[in-house]
């Protein structure tokens, strides 16, 4: 075959290759939405965070306006220190509460930011104070369990008084 | 008795020999790959022939597969995921086998038969016509000259071609899960790329197919340079060269994962 041909033949394949790792990165992985231009971050301290991972989103009414960034254990509170990065554009008040919330039933989980009422705003490198934990499904079922159990007793006890 | 007792002996000793013979010729043909690596890419156009001849040839067999496996796995995928509920978690079940595990491993293996034979044989020949020793009468080292660029080439080609299966396969995927059974594509792709992570898995997927691609082309060029100058050795050693790559591949496929995932 001619020198050339071989030539633009083999340039299309490494083009094709490079386009297909490229379009893996953007289309299917998540390498466009981990770095949202400029972020500031900041941190929130849990007493449990359940399964957050890195790279979970950070959603304010729904909408994508971050990142989790990290999560490190803090051994002098015994918390999950688990640090933000936020979209620039978007700004929070001081007293804006953070939730771990679960996307469906056996979904991702991911925080949730619901804004609060002051007129400061969250800076780089500040801690959201008002946060809840991540619901533990065996935490749930065992004190409804046992609130079931503690019905059913009292029940007895009123129906042997009468 | 003795006589039989012997006789087992002496073909396990063989065995062993031959064994130990050949991972060491193996290795000494690595290494002149390795030697020659500055000279070889002095002569690029060397490569790109080969390149073509290995990557841009096996397009149409690896494309094709790609998108029916995508097309097999959504429907599949699909088959088990409605009854909890869960169809559009499709994208994900699809992108992340692929990514992962399909697109390296299969992407291997028809590159094995496809191209690792092609190799075999054609070096097999050449050795059988005694091309390379008359490569060797005129001072051009056959090493230099048909192994390693052959070896490279295979290399470059072999991530291209699993990152094009990876693509074309999630495309399959896609082809079923979105027109056919009527998945929402919003949810198809988000969930898929909140799920997917670059590093943990497309990186991780690019290094084993570059890992196959070491492996695959060095059991082919080593099988062709080793086999015996007959028509019947020719013969063997590609039936070697596809049965020893696709048991490495799988075999080396365990541990790459175990690593990866960090067991």
């Amino acid at each position: 075959m001619e020198r050339t041909t071989i030539d633009l033949w083999v340039g299309v394949f490494v083009a094709l290759g490079l386009a297909a790792i490229f379009g893996l990165a953007l289309k299917v992985g998540n390498l466009t939405s981990s770095n949202i231009g400029e972020t500031y971050t900041v941190t929130a301290a849990f007493e449990n965070i359940g399964g957050l991972k890195p790279h979970a989103p950070v959603k304010s009414a729904g909408v994508v306006i971050g990142r989790v960034d990290g999560i490190v254990f803090d051994s002098k509170d015994y918390e999950a220190k688990v640090t933000i990065k936020l979209d620039k554009r978007y700004e929070f008040p001081k007293d804006t509460f953070a939730n771990i919330y679960t996307a469906g039933l056996l979904g991702e989980q991911y925080i949730g930011l619901e804004a609060g009422g002051e007129e400061t705003v969250l800076k780089n490198g500040d801690k959201i104070s008002h946060t809840q934990d991540a619901v533990v499904l065996e935490k749930m079922i065992s004190q409804f369990l046992y609130n079931k159990a503690s019905d059913t007793k009292s029940s007895e006890t009123t129906k042997a008084a009468e | 008795m003795f006589k039989g007792l012997q006789c087992v002996f002496t073909g396990l000793g063989h065995r062993v020999i031959e064994g130990v013979w050949r991972i060491g010729a193996g290795a000494r043909l690595f290494s002149y790959i390795g030697f020659y690596l500055f000279e070889s890419f002095k002569r690029p156009r060397l490569i790109v022939r080969e390149i073509f001849a290995t990557g841009v040839l096996s397009l149409l067999i690896i494309l094709v597969s790609a998108f029916f496996v995508g097309m097999v796995l959504g429907l599949q995928g699909y088959n088990t995921l409605q009854k909890y509920g869960s169809s559009e978690a499709i994208g994900v079940l699809v992108a992340l086998s692929l990514v992962r595990e399909l697109g390296p491993v299969v992407t291997a293996l028809l590159f094995a038969g496809r191209a690792g034979t092609a190799i075999t044989a054609e070096i097999g020949l050449m050795k059988a016509t005694e091309q390379l020793s008359a490569m060797e009468m005129m001072a051009v080292s056959p090493v230099a000259r048909v192994i390693a660029p052959r070896f490279w080439a295979g290399v470059i080609s072999m991530p291209i071609l699993a990152a094009l299966f990876s693509m074309v396969g999630v495309l399959g995927g896609y082809f079923v899960a979105v027109p056919i059974i009527g998945v929402d594509s919003g949810a198809f792709w988000s969930q898929m790329q909140a799920s997917v992570d670059f590093r943990d898995d497309i990186v991780n997927g690019v290094i084993k197919s570059v890992v196959f691609g070491v492996v695959c082309t060095m059991i082919a060029l080593f099988e062709g340079y080793d086999a015996p100058p007959t028509a019947e050795g020719v013969s063997r050693a590609t039936t070697r060269t596809v049965v020893n790559s696709s048991l490495a591949v799988l075999g080396l496929d365990f541990i790459l994962t175990a690593f990866m995932i960090g067991a």
